[in-house]
């Protein structure tokens, strides 16, 4: 019987069989940063070993950096020690580090694409639930405890039970104004915030193959918030072109050998699942969330759903959103808009926005802030000149950096307040204690910005 | 690690669904660099105003309810992979969490510190929350090696799944690195056996 991509993959990482159910699976690439590593560091120093293969491991320094100033010393003490243990950490121990003020400084999900150390067949693991989204170029990418950072920089392998496997196919054409970011967040709406949990989870079907790269990451990247560990897409033109001339892909003939062997790479005809979805492209609405898990999500056209008889915990959500069963979301108004995270915080996410907000203002309620997703996307928004454009509208560009995803740093939403966010969780407090937060697509966020309420961009589409 | 072997102790009710771990510890304490005091803001928002002082009707603040076992609703530590998690809820006193559904990384995370993951059916869930709440210092017994959860006043019990392997590190309080480090001859003779392949 055919093997699955997941499968392959994974046997060809397997070291060794621990028991009936855990594997010793061998990790190719291992992503750290300043908030789930350091002690992971301490307990190496306690066992008084070395990181086993320090080659394989890079460093950047994310969730705990102001996005502001980001050439003078953090100003908050706790997170100038935390990101200061993370460069002591690296420089013990010899591994790479992009920290505040290296050109290749970012969120750690976008430097390892941008960069090309992310390419397809490989293992890679980070202390970080957002690790997903590398398996946008058929990788098995899934995020870990800080024990399994100890693990993997101890012995560049982690312990785990094999995942079930799950495959959701979306197939037609999108309508003008549905992204990537909708696809998602309408995948999880559907199967919830736990549908995926046990299992890894393949996305293919025609719609998924018409996505760029970045728009691939963003389905993969948010698949642990359906509980899944992680997603993946076989590579293929797409995956190659992206990869091609990064600082460290494979060049030349190297390029092409490696090309050969990426092209093998996907699921065999009558290779079997544990678990299908098929969904249709043209179902899918401009998505936001209502609620307080991602699960909880409706098209922008649908009124917020009624609470379940007997069930609290919805009841508590409705009420921490301040939303009422059967109301309307289209015109809520709104008071930030966040851009950025992992999941949206792109070249391509920053040009949909740009496109949208070109010659427009922000509407005068609103707070927009802008965070790209690296260093390098924010050199590039700047040579594009889409910073002059957002900056003129009135958005406040940042530096880049986790920001108010999870609001580690300064960068929070006041509590009570909405914030439309192209991040990940919608989760109470997640954006700062109290803060109200709508998941949504790059392009709704900038509809929201300018409207200052909750508005269906495909009716603006419509009148340019 | 700590062994875990048996425990018999009362419980504190969290019937909510969904808790995710930015609930369990929100990410602004997150900033320190060591495993200890992470239980200080164990549900830190959902026990305190904003000025510090004590919510009264959260749970961990009501002096009915006591012992090392939480019990919460389906998809219990969603979201976010931070192990401070795991550490807040050990920290706090915790040494098992029962729940109908757990999400993966955490109860990885928690297998990994000493904290038990129980998964028990719906039902079950339900029974267990109907023993508190008609006395909220009812006891129940988790016996690891049986891989039983007992409703000590009915005599109740239920099975529960763990990975043989998890199981026997907790019984015997050992740590997967320990493991992986006694293996890292098979290690390398895999990574010789790749690069072997790739020439």
């Amino acid at each position: 019987m055919g093997k699955t991509l997941f499968d392959k993959i994974w046997d060809n990482h397997l070291v060794s069989q621990v028991g009936e159910d855990t594997q010793v699976l061998y990790i190719d690439r291992h992503f750290i940063h300043e908030v789930t590593s350091p002690q992971a560091f301490a307990g190496l120093e306690k066992r008084g070993i070395p990181v086993f293969r320090p080659q394989q491991t890079v460093a950047t320094a994310d969730h705990n950096v102001p996005t502001r100033d980001q050439h003078l010393p953090i100003r908050e003490e706790l997170s100038r020690f935390q990101v200061d243990k993370l460069t002591e950490n690296c420089e013990k121990f010899g591994v790479e580090l992009y920290g505040l003020g290296h050109p290749y400084q970012g969120i750690v999900h976008v430097i390892g694409p941008e960069l090309g150390i992310t390419q397809p067949g490989m293992t890679i693991v980070c202390g970080d639930s957002h690790t997903s989204t590398h398996g946008a170029f058929g990788c098995i990418a899934f995020g870990i405890g800080t024990s399994q950072v100890e693990q993997t920089l101890a012995t560049q392998c982690v312990l785990q039970r094999k995942p079930k496997r799950m495959r959701i196919s979306v197939d037609g054409a999108l309508q003008p104004g549905v992204t990537a970011k909708d696809i998602i967040l309408y995948i999880i709406s559907q199967l919830t915030a736990s549908g995926g949990t046990g299992h890894f989870v393949e996305y293919a079907g025609s719609a998924i193959r018409a996505l760029s790269m970045e728009g691939r990451m963003t389905i993969c990247n948010m698949s642990i918030e359906m509980g899944a560990r992680g997603g993946m897409i076989a590579p293929d033109e797409t995956t190659f072109d992206y990869i091609k001339g990064r600082e460290f892909a494979p060049k030349g003939a190297d390029f092409d050998a490696a090309v050969e062997r990426w092209s093998q790479l996907y699921t065999d005809e009558d290779a079997t699942f544990d678990q299908e979805y098929h969904f249709r492209a043209e179902d899918i609405e401009p998505m936001i969330t209502y609620g307080t898990n991602p699960g909880m999500g409706i098209g922008i056209s649908q009124a917020v759903p009624e609470v379940p008889a007997g069930n609290v915990t919805f009841a508590n959500s409705l009420k921490y959103m301040g939303l009422q069963g059967g109301q309307a979301m289209k015109g809520q108004k709104i008071n930030h808009v966040f851009i950025g995270s992992c999941t949206n915080s792109r070249i391509e996410d920053l040009r949909a926005v740009a496109a949208f907000v070109k010659g427009k203002k922000k509407a005068d309620h609103v707070n927009v802030m802008v965070v790209p997703g690296s260093k390098q996307v924010e050199a590039q928004a700047k040579a594009e000149g889409l910073h002059d454009i957002l900056t003129a509208a009135g958005f406040d560009f940042r530096e880049p950096g986790c920001s108010a995803c999870l609001g580690m740093n300064e960068d929070k939403v006041p509590a009570g307040e909405y914030c439309v966010s192209t991040s990940n969780r919608n989760f109470e407090g997640r954006q700062g204690p109290g803060a109200r937060t709508i998941l949504a697509s790059p392009l709704m966020a900038a509809a929201t910005a300018i409207y200052g309420e909750l508005v269906d961009v495909r009716e603006l589409l419509n009148q340019n | 690690m700590e062994k875990f072997q048996t425990l018999h102790s009362p419980a504190v009710p969290l019937p909510i669904e969904e808790v995710d771990t930015d609930q369990i510890i929100p990410a602004r304490f997150l900033k320190a660099t060591t495993r200890e005091g992470f239980g200080d803001n164990l549900f830190r928002d959902w026990r305190y105003q904003n000025d510090d002082t004590p919510k009264p009707d959260f749970v961990l603040n009501n002096p009915a309810y006591t012992g090392k076992i939480l019990v919460a609703g389906r998809n219990f530590g969603c979201g976010s992979s931070r192990e401070h998690a795991a550490w807040a809820l050990y920290d706090y006193g915790f040494r098992a969490v029962v729940s109908s559904f757990f999400a993966d990384i955490f109860r990885g995370n928690a297998l990994n510190n000493g904290l038990l993951p129980v998964q028990v059916s719906e039902d079950f869930l339900h029974q267990i929350f109907s023993a508190i709440e008609q006395d909220p210092q009812a006891t129940f017994t988790i016996d690891l090696e049986q891989q039983q959860f007992t409703i000590d006043a009915t005599g109740q019990s239920t099975d529960f799944e763990i990975d043989a392997y998890k199981k026997h590190c907790l019984l015997n309080g050992q740590d997967d690195i320990d493991f992986l480090l006694s293996i890292k001859d098979k290690i390398e003779h895999y990574e010789q056996q790749r690069q072997a392949a790739a020439v």
